[in-house]
């Protein structure tokens, strides 16, 4: 006869599976309090203090920093400079992205060469590249206002005026971030099998109207959900053109939210007023993220 | 609904040819049962009819009309994919209701917002939603017909890409191995079903499968497919009890029909390893002689042979028995007591009562059953 299982207490061995799963756990539970969570928490209690770069100590400060922030005029300026930004630069990255991503899909053959092409911005240095757009922007002998004045229009100082210096700017955005948008689409885009493209021809519909409003934008959902949240994390993220191009003028026009934290906290090395900029960046980060796991979640899936 | 008449269709993917000329002749209200291994082109023969593929020769024809030409959706032929291909974003009731909203409202009436306000949308609206839902109640769709995709079975699903298909009363149905996804009881279900609807319909049916019950199980006339051409169209027990030619014999049956090399001897007599069996034929040369697992008799005559294995089936048994002088294995199912006291090893002879002679060419033969004669012969 066998020994007859055992029915009360626990399963032999259910203590060391709980602790064999702690201990697989543990190397990305380190990493992610090491890299993310850590670094973040700290950032975020340094915004409670007062500590300027180099000060031998530091003093609780309360939401004192946060006060200031709300009474800050570049502050509000630079928030504002950002939506705006994000408001301009994502919808159109993500309706140009898309547009790319079909009519690269329909293309009969050169598929893997547009796709490159469109990539290229994604992959080199925005820094770099920044240089070929001041050119590029040029009052005189740039090759935009050449455009423009061969078309009759009137030229522009493009990153010189304040009412067109941020969308000059969030035009740069929409080219480097296109192609990134652009291959995740393609990726969506696949991922629709082609039967119901097929079911749709049979049921009466063929144009490419049809399709894709009945097809390809209802499926592409989770696709259109995470461009979308990466594409916004993104924008939120402008420094480099700003850093390089504007300086944040003229007149604050192109302040945005990273830039006045890197002048508070490394140029005027006022590091928690800086840490507290920085918290209100991560809160927008953590809204999107959290925006977007909800949609997921909720609205983009039909499987 | 209409005839659906297929004439020397030819295809080639790239360099591969896919489909060599072949002619169908489908009736009006026949359910006609496209049958063979995969890759044997019966797949893209359907897609050709539906115009979802062009072919490169032959003609595509309905109720007599050229339609080689014309798109898919001209063409009101209505399809069932294997995969049912339902829009997953769109209830039941948005999925029933797609084609008529496709064909009846224009273009402008069928816009989200706009479109409820302009002048008869409402009217063809109303009608679409009665037509949907006496759809919907004849497969007994009616309380699903606020979920989506996802949320429905297996089987219910196969029901709304029938409901789909039926909706619009289309021209002829066209089903791409529509019961593949389901597990065997469902499917034994959902094949009367679909038998039913076509009878209640009077619709015409064309049907792709590689399942061969399935196809003699639901259509009128079944079409044997192999390698793009069609091997022979015949209603299901004609095939199985006439088959024209040794492929169609090896492919119908399971387990398979044994094929043995045959020889005409004196008088026309059929002899196999040397035994003359009750059979004549016309002269031949290299005939074999086709004996489906019943079409064996455990008899005190015949070719002798030694059990090797056997499958007890529960109502039937499968003998595996190896024939005297050439070793070569038949199968041959019996009654379940036919089979009590066999063992493995055993002697047994086995005549042939039924058989079928090919030629060479594989192609079938007349063969006669010797009558008793007179003691001179």
């Amino acid at each position: 006869m066998t020994e007859a299982p055992r029915r009360s207490g626990a399963r032999p061995g259910a203590q060391a599976e709980q602790w064999a799963a702690w201990l697989l756990a543990l190397p990305a539970f380190l990493l992610m309090w090491a890299m993310l969570l850590g670094p973040a928490l700290a950032v975020i209690l340094l915004s409670f203090t007062d500590w300027n770069f180099g000060e031998p100590e530091l003093r609780w400060h309360g939401l004192g920093n946060y006060l200031e922030l709300w009474g800050d005029r570049v502050f509000w300026i630079s928030l504002r400079n950002t939506l705006i930004y994000v408001g301009v630069s994502v919808p159109a990255t993500v309706a140009l992205g898309l547009l790319a991503a079909i009519l690269i899909e329909g293309a009969a053959r050169g598929r893997a060469l547009y796709r490159a092409f469109y990539f290229l911005p994604v992959a080199s240095t925005l820094l770099g590249m920044a240089l070929v757009w001041e050119f590029m922007l040029h009052p005189r002998v740039g090759f935009v206002n050449q455009t423009v004045a061969a078309l009759g229009f009137a030229r522009q100082d493009w990153l010189n005026d304040p009412d067109l210096a941020l969308l000059a700017l969030a035009a740069i955005g929409v080219w480097q971030n296109l192609g990134l948008a652009m291959v995740l689409f393609m990726a969506g885009l696949q991922a629709i099998p082609g039967d119901l493209y097929e079911a749709l021809a049979l049921d009466g519909a063929d144009g490419a109207w049809e399709r894709f409003r009945r097809v390809t934008w209802p499926l592409l959902g989770p696709a259109l959900v995470f461009v979308m949240a990466i594409m916004a994390i993104r924008s939120f993220q402008v420094f480099d053109t700003v850093a390089v191009l504007t300086e944040g003028g003229p007149q604050k026009s192109t302040e945005v939210l990273l830039y006045t934290m890197v002048q508070n906290g490394f140029t005027f090395l006022r590091s928690a007023y800086g840490a507290a900029i920085t918290a209100v960046f991560l809160g927008f980060t953590l809204v999107l993220t959290l925006a977007q796991t909800w949609l997921l979640d909720r609205k983009a899936h039909y499987g | 609904m209409a005839s659906v008449s297929l004439e020397s269709i030819g295809k080639r993917f790239g360099s591969t040819p896919v489909l060599h000329g072949v002619s169908l002749e489908v009736a009006d209200g026949e359910f006609l049962a496209l049958l063979g291994p995969s890759g044997c082109g019966k797949s893209t023969l359907l897609r050709i009819l539906a115009g979802l593929e062009g072919c490169d020769a032959g003609t595509v024809r309905l109720d007599g009309r050229d339609v080689t030409e014309l798109p898919a959706k001209t063409r009101n032929l209505a399809m069932v994919f294997q995969s049912y291909a339902l829009y997953p974003h769109m209830t039941v009731r948005g999925n029933i209701a797609a084609p008529l909203e496709l064909r009846r409202l224009s273009a402008l009436q069928r816009l989200p917002l706009l479109g409820r306000a302009l002048p008869g949308t409402r009217a063809i609206r109303a009608g679409i939603a009665a037509e949907v839902a006496q759809v919907a109640d004849s497969l007994g769709l009616s309380a699903l017909l606020d979920r989506r995709p996802a949320q429905l079975s297996g089987g219910q699903r196969q029901r709304v890409a029938l409901a789909r298909a039926m909706v619009r009363q289309p021209a002829a149905f066209l089903m791409d191995e529509p019961l593949s996804n389901l597990d065997a009881r469902l499917r034994g279900e959902a094949r009367e079903e679909i038998v039913a609807l076509q009878r209640r319909l009077g619709a015409t049916v064309i049907y792709v499968t590689h399942d061969q019950a399935e196809a003699m199980a639901m259509a009128d006339r079944v079409a044997v497919m192999q390698a793009g051409r069609v091997l022979q169209v015949a209603p299901p027990q004609a095939l199985y009890d006439a088959p024209a030619s040794l492929e169609v014999a090896r492919f119908l049956g399971s387990p398979p029909m044994n094929i043995l090399p045959a020889r005409i001897g004196l008088g026309g007599r059929v002899e196999v390893e040397g035994v003359a069996l009750p059979f004549h034929a016309p002269p031949c040369r290299a005939p074999r002689l086709g004996v489906r697992p019943e079409g064996f008799a455990l008899a005190d005559g015949g070719l002798p042979a030694r059990l090797a294995r056997i499958e007890r089936l529960g109502a039937e048994a499968i003998l595996h028995a190896a024939l005297g002088a050439s070793g070569a294995v038949v199968t041959v199912r019996v009654a379940a007591e036919q089979a009590t006291g066999l063992a493995p090893g055993q002697a047994l002879h086995l005549m042939p009562r039924a058989a079928h002679l090919f030629d060479e060419e594989g192609l079938r033969l007349p063969l006669h059953a010797t009558l008793p004669q007179p003691a001179h012969d």
